[in-house]
């Protein structure tokens, strides 16, 4: 990490025109370019509105009332159109599907780029980068709707960074994934953010997930930041997280039903939770 | 009606195969799979692997292409989905492909005013769903103005109501948060008490590693393994064939030198108790 804000929130309240409490209630984080950031918290917490209001489509296409400041590489995300945001911050929903709309993988890519104007040779070049890059490489041809679920959230995801954004919002990526498509969905997001610096921000009820990628966790609770930080400090507060309706990852329930006290150093993925145990078992 | 064979277990596929008229794909090859009365199965495989085709098998909707099913006796292939849904009751996975009244409640009441129970019995049906599975503030609500993951507990509620022998829940956790997981959790464990029998089909482990007395463990449209959890996630060469990740408490027992050779965990309670109980005796 660099030690950079790319994303500045400050005091961001939204509630919709249709609710009666608001969505976001005076939210304010610091996220650094390049970090891996996790958002946990029931449905209706305000995760995806969170999302929403980085590319600016909260509060630009949603009617409500907004107050606070969202800050982008520099760009007010309340007044910039969304389609210049779109450039900075790509969003990924939960189900692919709903994204597909056009009958060869190659156009899908293309779709974003065409409507930013793109020149022709330039689109051909980032469409077959991007789809090199997600793992779909020669299946420009093949039809979105033939694809796995895996492959079609991949192919949703390379529709996305062909925009080349910096930072990546997915909510909650692979809810409707089998256990292959989560890898494979799991396992770009962490090439992209490692490997090619994008921050990666997503929504994710699994904490077994984001206790392995995630290097931050952010917990939502009735639109309010409850708690922010590693996932050592956030998982080790196991009980104030049942109470709003997180779970811990096995790992951590494990350290504490054995040291209900333990917090320094608990383990949070399966590999540190062996070796506690194994620390412990002699 | 046909004739109602009571020596066969409550659900008794044999030799069954299904090809999908349209393209040709076998979706079952030679299934046979007996389930007793009062048993809860879990059906696991990663999607496309037949577990679905499966269980759409046993309520009717669709028809083998060889082989038999029948569900209390009697044979599916004679019946039709009417006439079977008071003896297989069936979730599925998309919510609004079942939903259809005006009100929860009304959705609720419309299973049993359809079995033709007195009045008394319907209402007293309707306020205990309510009450399990936490929708009474909600009861006058239309469905569709519930979020997903509400409507899909009605969903599962309103097959509730018309207490069906066999249960069949088609990825009840799916897009559910930690709450709502926990009430559906509950749920199987309430049906079987009533002695109900369910089939679950799941990709959440660390859920069928509760609910579940049996796993059937699905592969390219064949039953590839059949077991206890227990047996199932300890089966490295089949979690690895077919890409199922055991819970991350199962993993860890499994991979706790300490714990060599012994059976592998399946709850955090379990293994944090043979530990403690390993150091005692030593």
């Amino acid at each position: 990490m660099t030690g950079e804000s790319v994303i500045t929130i400050e005091q961001l309240s939204f509630t919709y025109a249709t609710g009666t409490r608001p969505a976001l209630h005076d939210i304010s984080l610091d996220i650094k370019r390049g970090e891996y950031i996790g958002v946990m918290g029931l449905n209706g917490a305000g995760k995806t509105t969170l999302g929403l209001s980085l590319n600016g489509i909260v509060p630009q296409s949603s009617l409500g009332h907004y107050e606070g400041k969202v800050t982008v590489d520099g760009h007010d995300a309340a007044v910039t159109p969304v389609r210049e945001m779109a450039k900075m911050v790509g969003i990924v929903f939960d189900n692919p599907e709903f994204q597909m709309s056009q009958i060869s993988a190659a156009e899908e890519v293309a779709l974003g780029l065409e409507n930013l104007g793109v020149p022709t040779e330039e689109m051909h070049t980032r469409v077959s980068a991007a789809l090199a890059l997600v793992g779909l490489a020669g299946f420009e041809e093949r039809s979105p709707l033939g694809l796995s679920g895996g492959q079609q959230q991949r192919l949703a995801i390379a529709s996305v960074i062909a925009m080349q954004p910096r930072i990546l919002f997915m909510d909650e990526p692979t809810s409707n994934l089998d256990p292959i498509g989560k890898e494979e969905v799991f396992e770009l997001a962490r090439k992209l953010n490692k490997d090619e610096g994008l921050t990666v921000i997503v929504a994710e009820h699994e904490a077994e997930v984001l206790a392995a990628y995630a290097d931050r966790i952010v917990v939502l609770h009735e639109g309010l930041i409850v708690m922010a930080g590693t996932p050592q400090e956030i998982f080790a507060r196991a009980d104030e997280l049942a109470a709003i309706g997180v779970r811990v990852p096995q790992a951590t329930e494990l350290a504490l039903a054995m040291e209900p006290e333990a917090r320094e150093g608990v383990p949070v993925t399966t590999a540190t939770a062996i070796e506690w145990m194994e620390a412990r078992a002699r | 009606m046909t004739a109602q064979d009571t020596s066969l277990p409550m659900i008794s596929a044999k030799q069954l195969r299904f090809v999908y008229p349209r393209g040709g794909v076998v979706a079952l090859d030679d299934v046979s799979i007996d389930i007793p009365a009062g048993q809860s199965v879990g059906i696991v495989g990663q999607n496309g692997s037949g577990k679905t085709t499966f269980t759409k098998t046993l309520n009717g909707l669709l028809r083998p292409s060889g082989g038999t099913v029948h569900v209390d006796g009697l044979d599916t292939s004679k019946l039709t989905v009417q006439q079977l849904a008071s003896t297989v009751g069936y979730v599925f996975q998309n919510p609004n492909h079942q939903l259809f009244a005006t009100s929860v409640a009304a959705e609720l009441a419309f299973g049993p005013t359809n079995l033709k129970l007195p009045k008394d019995e319907i209402e007293a049906r309707v306020a205990e769903a309510l009450e399990f599975f936490d929708l009474g503030e909600h009861a006058k609500s239309h469905p569709y103005r519930l979020s997903f993951p509400l409507r899909k507990l009605v969903g599962i509620a309103s097959v509730f109501t018309m207490h069906p022998k066999i249960f069949v829940l088609d990825e009840p956790t799916t897009g559910q948060d930690h709450q709502t997981t926990r009430i559906i959790n509950r749920l199987i464990h309430r049906l079987q008490d009533r002695g109900a029998t369910v089939v679950t089909v799941a990709h959440d482990m660390p859920l069928l590693a509760d609910v579940s007395e049996r796993l059937i463990v699905m592969w390219s449209s064949k039953v590839v393994l059949d077991g206890t959890p227990r047996e199932v996630f300890a089966n490295r060469e089949v979690m690895d064939l077919t890409h199922i990740t055991p819970p991350q408490i199962t993993q860890i027992s499994l991979g706790m030198p300490s714990r060599a050779g012994r059976p592998a965990a399946l709850s955090v309670e379990e293994l944090a108790e043979d530990v403690r109980a390993g150091k005692e005796s030593r």
